[in-house]
């Protein structure tokens, strides 16, 4: 409807109330008699617990509680939950590990939780628990994916072999034999993803409330799904889920990471069913960093084969994958789930891919925005350049040369993915065009005359979003004909309120203003599974869409029975009978609707529907990015000086909005790439990053301007043609900073540079370049 | 954070009279580093002296070949002084560059200099700068100020109130942030006064310190061409994953030879 109708760069609806400090996070609300829960957690990365001593803290001031394994043991609680499903090697089932909330004998990382202390207040439950002796002996750890599945390596878990977790393989291998032994080019590299941590502005928290009465229990919690969650907590507190509520309020950012079913979930539970009372645990932020899972960490060694005109005949690659020291549902998804990224944009016919993932004494892992994505963008589209590199190939040409062109859709990838549409040579010509990609070598000249190294770097990427599965919408209509709309999708900021109250305004004719957007409370949304993997758009818009089509389809015949005819049309929320001059709004059916007179015999009161929209297939997003930056030639210091993107995701339903998923996405790419890295020290395993000290975030000010178009090639995966818009910034950012950096220090014969590319880091590259051409 | 007892102190006086009656008392200024230590539960005085009600500690003034900051003004206060800005335009510009926005308008220069915080900016200024650090007691002189990490010459109940600058013939300070904090990796302050020259460090090593080799190089010909081959040695530099002690050194030198640029 108008300035709201889908396609408007509608600004959020939810912004006015968030940024006056409206929001209602988790540490906002406050149940009369809650307590405060503290997490005792492990200062080693590997050792035994020989023994508990918790008597001086349960005589502390305040302490209403003090919990250790043995009391999660007898609770009737089971395992948090655990992964399941891949295999090892050999086809035996994978390793999982029991996960009990507190350690049981041993702890497995620097954080591992070990006790729980209830309290008063905050600070009794810290000073508590600093009264609880534990007896440990130190044990040889492993953080290092690479050195975890090296035999002799310390075991994380005594009886899981070389710490592999599970082997997963994908594509034809026979084929990508074949392709090598044929190939006239054989490029080869190994490639190190770093860990990073998402960094929420919201940290994780929860509020645990049993109540006895009802024999139910409440968790108030920071999560991505609330139906899933309840069915996976349910599980692990062996309840039916009727007797369990779970509710998300605002969620500050989560980018996966929130997306578990954390230890002090069940925790602040078991601490109100001990004490009676609700129970509040907040992380804080020097603890979220050794407490919260963390992304990405893997090794990649990857081979391209190409022909003598530099097209890619096959692709080659081996992954280790960190799994952290337990594992979760989602929690191993990275490591396989989005590999079909690594076949790119090309023809490419033969890929094989080889993941091994591995137990280490490091943080649990979970998705982090793209989860396997942006890892695999980077080693095709570091190889891809590599390749151009050592055929002397323009990146751009060697790109062209082997895209897929759109005639070929649907098109079957040599790994996984079945492309329904995408026009790739239109965006990445759109893209040169905007970043004058022919004016680069006169700015590149100029920059050198300034001592400053600049380079050019692009990344062509595509990915899979919105993933085979299903999402609920209802829309409720009160008595005054205003409306509540509810799906299963739960924002951490992307802006769900603002697009579904689009949508609901455009195909009902309802002004915003009047539209009530509730999420969250599994007592309140009947059905669906929650956000993440770049889906909401695609699965609960269409829900969304569904439910009003629905609404409208029952609203015509009851103004067609109002008005007496036999058809009537609707738009912009106004039905109109053909024939006469008489119309009815859609506020006025819906009031007309909940009176048995004015609706057709046997036809049900109300307007009131609801939707459970699914899809087989996913949808792929996909862009080109280009970056130019400028290396301080004294320092190693690097400047982004012009970023531009062209992004496919199909229909845009708010501009505004998806250019806040390309640009927020396009920080963490370049965080990774330029600064942000989770170390362990390999020694002892403790973190070294454990603060904003030694963490390194990018800010807004290390940005330039980051130019934004869409190229729209709407998919018929699902009704409103979109595709996902969440992860696309994070997938290309990675790849386009690295081939930049490379590029601006390719005339000292640099051919990469491994991520953070920190400015020592920088800087020692042109050293030794230099030292080694002297 | 641990419980402690707040004070409210009326006067200088009643500062360091509280100094060394209490039991393990702390003073508060702007508090940027004693709070986030406090929250984190690494420190637990018994007591804290805060100095924000004595108004004879704020501003900024120029007095004959002087910049006078009294102790409690914060950063953001001597970033905007249209004095300061005209009469010693670099310390302007250190002040500006400070933390972040939220840090310059509660930082305070007393709090700075009397944690001698080896990042911080303001050392390289009071050292580069020649100033003199006055304090209820007395007057000393920066360089003989600054003793090591976190160390300063302050004596039990001391308390600074002024930090006083000499306006040199032409100054600039020039830092390289640290990736994560924002703290000075390297800050170089380079002064002229007439045929003198001083060139102080922060952030490279475990307290500022002066270059006087460099100084030398100016005083004989002030021109960056004079000390872009100085090396400085990585020896007593300090290093963290983000910056190693060769790499600081190395930054000492390029930032130097930049300020000296940027003067000339």
């Amino acid at each position: 409807m108008g300035e709201f109708a889908i396609g408007q760069p509608v600004t959020r609806f939810e912004d006015p109330r968030l940024l006056r400090g409206g929001g209602r996070y988790v540490d906002d609300l406050a149940i009369p008699g809650m307590l405060f829960g503290q997490v005792l957690r492990s200062p080693h990365a590997h050792a035994k617990i020989k023994s508990i001593d918790i008597s001086r803290a349960k005589a502390a001031p305040g302490v209403a509680a003090v919990l250790v394994n043995e009391d999660w043991a007898t609770s009737g609680f089971g395992d948090l939950p655990r992964a399941e499903g891949k295999k090892k090697r050999d086809g035996s089932p994978m390793y999982r590990p029991h996960f009990p909330a507190l350690a049981k004998d041993k702890v497995r990382y620097v954080g591992d939780p070990v006790a729980f202390v209830v309290a008063e207040t905050v600070e009794q439950a810290q000073d508590a628990a600093e009264l609880i002796d534990v007896d440990y002996e130190i044990l040889p750890c492993v953080t290092s994916v690479a050195l975890g599945s090296e035999p002799g390596a310390p075991l994380v878990w005594d009886d899981c072999e070389n710490n592999i977790c599970f082997v997963h393989l994908e594509g034809n291998k026979e084929k990508t034999e074949e392709a090598f032994a044929k190939a006239d080019h054989i490029i080869k590299k190994r490639f190190v993803i770093t860990r990073v941590t998402a960094a929420t502005m919201e940290t994780r928290g929860s509020i645990g409330h049993y109540d006895k009465a009802a024999d139910r229990y409440t968790i108030y919690t920071t999560l991505q799904r609330a139906l899933n969650f309840r069915e996976e907590l349910a599980e692990t507190l062996n309840i039916p889920e009727s007797r369990l509520r779970v509710v998300a309020g605002d969620i500050g950012g989560s980018f996966g990471m929130k997306s578990g079913v954390f230890n002090e979930v069940g925790l602040v539970l078991l601490g109100s069913k001990v004490t009676g009372r609700p129970v509040k645990w907040v992380c804080t932020r020097s603890e979220s960093f050794i407490a919260d899972a963390h992304g990405r960490d893997n090794v990649s060694d990857a081979e391209m084969a190409l022909d003598k005109n530099g097209m890619f005949m096959g692709l080659r690659v081996r992954n280790l994958v960190n799994m952290g020291a337990y594992t979760q549902p989602g929690t191993d998804a990275g490591a396989f789930s989005n590999l079909g990224t690594l076949a790119g944009v090309y023809l490419t016919p033969a890929i094989h891919v080889d993941v091994t993932a591995v137990y280490t004494n490091t943080n649990i892992m979970r998705p982090f925005r793209g989860n396997g994505r942006p890892e695999a963008a980077f080693v095709i589209e570091r190889l891809v350049d590599l390749a151009a590199d050592e055929l002397g190939i323009d990146p751009a040409e060697i790109r062209r040369r082997n895209m897929i062109p759109p005639e070929k859709m649907p098109f079957q990838t040599g790994l996984s993915f079945n492309l329904d549409c995408g026009e790739f040579e239109q965006v990445l010509d759109q893209s040169l065009e905007m970043v004058d990609y022919k004016g680069f070598e006169a700015r590149r000249a100029e920059a050198r005359k300034r001592g400053k190294l600049r380079g050019i770097g692009m990344s062509y990427t595509i990915e899979k979003a919105a993933a085979p599965g299903y999402e609920g919408a209802e829309v409720r209509f009160d008595r005054t004909g205003s409306v509540t709309v509810l799906t299963g999708a739960v924002t951490q900021g992307q802006g769900h309120e603002t697009v579904f109250k689009q949508i609901v305004s455009d195909t009902l004719g309802i002004h915003p203003d009047e539209i009530h957007y509730l999420q969250g409370d599994t007592d309140q949304v009947f059905f669906g599974e929650g956000t993440g993997g770049s889906r909401t758009a695609a699965l609960g818009g269409s829900a969304v869409t569904v439910a009003t089509g629905k609404v409208v389809d029952k609203a015509k015949k009851i103004a067609a029975h109002m008005m007496g005819v036999d058809e009537v049309d609707f738009a912009e929320g106004v039905f109109t009978a053909r024939e006469t001059n008489r119309t009815l709004s859609m506020k006025e059916v819906a009031r007309a609707a909940m009176s048995p007179k004015n609706i057709p015999q046997g036809m049900e009161l109300g307007l009131n529907a609801t939707a459970a929209y699914h899809t087989t297939k996913q949808n792929y997003p996909n862009g080109c990015h280009i970056v130019e930056l400028e290396i301080d030639e004294d320092t190693g210091q690097v400047e982004m000086d012009r970023y531009v993107v062209v992004d496919d995701v199909g229909t845009v339903l708010n501009p505004l909005l998806l250019k806040g998923q390309i640009i927020g996405g396009i920080s963490q790419g370049v965080g990774q790439m330029l600064m942000e890295h989770i170390r362990f020290d390999p020694q002892d395993g403790q973190n070294l990053t454990g603060s904003f000290m030694d963490y390194a975030m990018p800010h807004a000010e290390i940005f330039p301007h980051i130019d934004i178009k869409s190229h729209s090639v709407p998919t018929k995966t699902n009704i409103l043609g979109v595709k996902g818009a969440g992860e696309a910034g994070c997938v290309g950012a990675l790849p386009a900073v690295a081939n930049a950096l490379v590029d601006a220090l390719s005339h000292l014969g640099v051919k990469h540079v491994e991520m953070p590319a920190t400015p020592e880091r920088v800087w020692r590259i042109m050293q030794e370049a230099k030292a080694g051409r002297a | 954070m641990h419980n402690f007892n707040y004070h409210r102190a009326a006067d200088v006086a009643d500062a360091s009279g509280k100094l060394t009656s209490l039991e393990d008392p702390k003073i508060l200024a702007g508090g940027m580093t004693l709070l986030p230590t406090l929250k984190n539960r690494l420190a637990a005085p018994s007591d804290l002296i805060d100095l924000a009600a004595i108004a004879d500690l704020k501003g900024v003034s120029v007095e004959g070949d002087e910049v006078v900051v009294r102790a409690m003004t914060p950063h953001a206060v001597v970033a905007a002084s249209a004095e300061v800005q005209k009469a010693l335009p670099a310390l302007a510009q250190l002040a500006g560059n400070i933390g972040d926005p939220a840090v310059r308008h509660r930082g305070t220069i007393g709090g700075s200099v009397a944690n001698s915080d080896p990042a911080a900016d303001y050392p390289a200024g009071c050292v580069g700068l020649d100033a003199t650090i006055v304090t209820n007691k007395r007057k000393i002189a920066a360089d003989d100020f600054f003793l090591g990490l976190f160390e300063t010459a302050l004596e039990e109940g001391e308390v600074i109130t002024s930090v006083r600058f000499k306006i040199p013939t032409r100054a600039h300070y020039m830092k390289f942030r640290h990736p994560a904090s924002g703290y000075a990796v390297v800050g170089v302050m380079v002064a002229q006064y007439g045929s003198k020259a001083r060139v102080a460090v922060t952030g490279a090593g475990p307290c500022v310190f002066r270059l006087s080799e460099m100084e030398a190089a100016l005083e004989k010909s002030f021109a960056p061409s004079s000390i872009a081959n100085i090396k400085v040695s990585a020896e007593q530099l300090m290093g963290d994953i983000h910056c190693s002690a060769e790499y600081r050194a190395h930054l000492i030198t390029v930032y130097a030879r930049r300020a000296v640029e940027a003067m000339v």
